[in-house]
């Protein structure tokens, strides 16, 4: 596996990923050994893959789209190996995309928002403008409409709209580590009456839970990517739920898979139904969601695996 | 331009030059370390990356745990952690005795890789050498790559209608202009406006940062479409891409000749050239220089001028290069840490042209072997980062290298000593 600039330790993909080269390695009773290869710059990206093609690797994941011309220039370089792309689509016939439908998650994230809110407010903001990160906002939106249409509500979604793609996004020169910038988009976002808010900007996130934690109750969070409660277990008293993204899983399928000579070039999409996104537990507001809300979540949740509900999202990974 | 003015005796000139700063600076970088200081503080470098490769595996330390009921174990597995670390680092960086009886590509893969890895190197160690003899410190080495990638990028996509090769020779020199444009100004704001360099520099290094990342990378001039929410250019046309040196299955492009042009010419540059004569004068003694009728301000914007078109060179190989991740365009950290590595580099060069070659041939070893270290033997690449710190660290305290190693003293390297 090659990390991109990130690192492993980044409490997030690179470190999501490299736990489900882990975990595939001990399911397969160490049958599969894994390794990896840090990025210390963008120029590393070349030379770490071509790394671990003259080690023998049978798979190669790389992580992050940023990584997705390195990638193809080694596939074509190297026909028959395989590769696996975290948050990229497959492009070539050695190489699966490993991407996620997060609008899903985050659906029942906006839902639940608009259920808890008390200010009738909830806010969302972006650590950069990619795909992958508006994805997220725009299935909270949505959560939020379809909540304000089932229950005659007016919930407003403070820092992004789908309709017009645009919001509040990070503006520093590292928008996934900036704290302070985090804390500061959250405090406007409460000054502005906002109760609840959904960060989707890594590091730059933790910035909003500060500001979550030094607002005594009045402004909550949502976490993203991860269960919150655990990777920023500081803050755990202010995230009411996480928007997951099953890195681990995705990864640790991909591997099992090319080991079992399954290795297939279609994308792995994660979704509600594959376990690929969700919302995780609610830990300390357990005892707040009222058990009416928590089988309407299950139902909205059955109602999109079903197809019954329709995201809209032009930001939706493809097949 | 040219001020030949009689200014024979005019003391009470405002320019203070030769301030402790630059004093120390150039005591640092012209130290008396010789070679076999440089040597070995190579050697003491690698000592120390050993101790920190042994301390890095949980396996060794918990066998140390009992080291005194059995310490073969802990011995073993340290000297396995290390023998095969550094083998690693070597087969990753120079050649891989298995790869004998392999094809070419294999065989010269690892030292290919080296070379690639070293050629922004070199022409960033002599960019900071050539202000440095000029008595100036150019840290600025970010932003003037970031200047010479952005006219190389767009001339690269933009001007397909220039024939063959010769879209290649223009954004090459689109490069080194824009590192020049930028290293102008430094230089004309230190010899004619008093800024100081160092400031100047780094603070031009956010502006050209900021400027790519959250202006130029999002306008539809520079901005690839088919890249939604990523700040990368359009890519290169491939008539503008370096071609490979060694054939396509080798990973060094022209660059390198590139490279080996310009320290030939830097070298002749220094030794023959009256400009050259008069940056290096200015650079040992400015008052000097002074009053035997050398206009120091030419001098220190032409240091300058040369010190950022070397500077812009990296842009032109980080964009047009083997080594650039993104199909040959322009992203925003596409100086790599480069522009920084670059003073080390010409420090551990002890400010020579060829020691600059030397030196970015280690640190490119360096880099081509971490890969294969950490894919091989699970050793971060943070280590190299360390060791390569070290060697600075080493190389700048001579002294404390000739007591580690008993070495006498006495012969007092001279000061300054051009060439």
């Amino acid at each position: 596996m090659v990390t991109d600039t990130g690192g492993i330790d980044d409490h997030s993909f690179n470190a999501e990923s490299w736990a489900g080269m882990q975990d595939a390695a001990s399911a397969s009773g160490g049958k599969i050994g894994v390794s990896y290869v840090q990025s210390a710059t963008e120029n590393d990206y070349t030379s770490n893959i071509a790394s671990l093609v003259s080690k023998g690797c049978k798979m190669i994941v790389t992580v992050g789209f940023a990584m997705a011309d390195a990638t193809t220039a080694s596939s074509k370089k190297n026909p028959n190996q395989m590769y696996a792309i975290v948050d990229n689509a497959s492009s070539g016939s050695k190489i699966q995309g490993l991407q996620f439908n997060t609008a899903q998650g985050a659906f029942l994230g906006g839902y639940f928002a608009a259920a808890m809110t008390k200010t009738g407010k909830v806010a969302t903001f972006g650590g950069a403008k990619y795909p992958t990160v508006t994805v997220y906002m725009d299935g909270f939106w949505e959560g939020v409409q379809y909540y304000n249409a089932q229950k005659g509500k007016n919930v407003q979604v403070l820092g992004w709209s789908e309709k017009t793609q645009q919001g509040t996004f990070d503006t520093s020169a590292n928008p996934f580590g900036d704290q302070s910038g985090g804390k500061s988009i959250a405090q406007t976002f409460q000054s502005q009456g906002a109760d609840i808010v959904f960060p989707v900007a890594g590091g730059t996130g933790i910035g909003a839970l500060e500001a979550a934690k030094a607002s005594n109750g009045a402004l909550n969070a949502i976490w993203v990517d991860d269960d919150g409660f655990y990777s920023n277990s500081a803050y755990a008293s202010v995230i009411m739920t996480s928007v997951t993204k099953g890195i681990a899983t995705a990864v640790k399928t991909s591997v099992t898979d090319a080991y079992n000579g399954k290795f297939t070039s279609t994308s792995f999409i994660g979704t509600l139904a594959n376990n690929g996104t969700g919302l995780a537990p609610f830990h300390d507001f357990a005892s707040q969601v009222p058990a009416s809300l928590q089988s309407e979540l299950a139902t909205v949740k059955a109602d999109i695996i079903s197809g019954k509900i329709k995201i809209t999202s032009a930001n939706q990974p493809t097949a | 331009m040219s001020t030949q003015t009689p200014q024979t005796e005019q003391p009470h000139t405002p320019v203070p030059e030769p301030s402790r700063f630059s004093r120390i600076v150039r005591d640092l970088f012209t130290a008396e370390s010789t070679p076999l200081v440089t040597f070995l503080a190579i050697v003491l470098a690698l000592l120390v990356g050993a101790i920190l490769i042994i301390i890095s595996d949980p396996a060794a330390m918990r066998e140390l745990g009992y080291f005194f009921s059995r310490p073969s174990d802990f011995l073993n597995s340290a000297w396995h952690d290390v023998s095969h670390g550094y083998q690693d680092l070597f087969k990753g960086s120079i050649f891989d005795p298995a790869t004998l009886r392999g094809t070419p590509s294999q065989f010269f893969g690892p030292i290919t890789n080296t070379l690639e890895d070293a050629t922004p190197l070199i022409f960033g160690g002599l960019a900071v050498t050539i202000a440095f003899r000029g008595g100036m410190f150019n840290i600025g080495g970010q932003g003037m790559t970031i200047a010479g990638a952005i006219l190389t990028t767009y001339v690269a996509f933009q001007w397909t209608g220039i024939p063959g090769a010769l879209q290649l020779v223009v954004a090459v020199l689109a490069g080194i202009l824009g590192g020049v444009l930028l290293g102008g100004f430094v230089g004309w704001l230190k010899a004619k406006r008093g800024a100081h360099e160092v400031v100047v520099t780094i603070m031009l290094n956010y502006v050209m940062l900021f400027f790519l990342t959250n202006y130029l990378l999002t306008t539809t001039a520079f901005h690839d479409p088919t890249k939604a929410g990523q700040s990368i250019s359009k890519p290169a046309s491939p008539n503008a891409i370096l071609p490979h040196l060694f054939g396509p299955s080798l990973n060094t492009d022209i660059g390198l000749v590139l490279a080996l042009i310009a320290t030939v010419v830097v070298g002749w540059f220094f030794n023959r050239s009256k400009l050259g004569f008069e940056i290096r004068a200015v650079g040992l003694n400015p008052a000097a220089a002074r009053t035997n009728g050398i206009s120091v301000g030419r001098a220190q914007i032409w240091a300058m001028v040369i010190s950022g078109g070397l500077m812009g060179l990296i842009g032109v190989t980080q964009v047009l290069g083997l080594n650039n991740p993104n199909n040959n365009s322009l992203s925003p950290n596409i100086d790599a840490g480069l522009g920084f590595n670059a003073i080390t580099v010409a420090l551990l060069g002890r400010t020579k042209p060829w020691g600059v070659v030397w030196a970015s041939l280690l640190y490119g070893a360096f880099q081509a072997g971490a890969s294969v270290m950490q894919a091989n033997d699970g050793i971060s690449t943070d280590i190299i980062s360390v060791i390569e710190a070290l060697i600075v660290i080493f190389v700048s305290a001579p002294q404390l290298i000739k007591e580690i190693f008993r070495l006498p003293s006495r012969e007092a390297a001279v000061p300054g000593a051009a060439s």
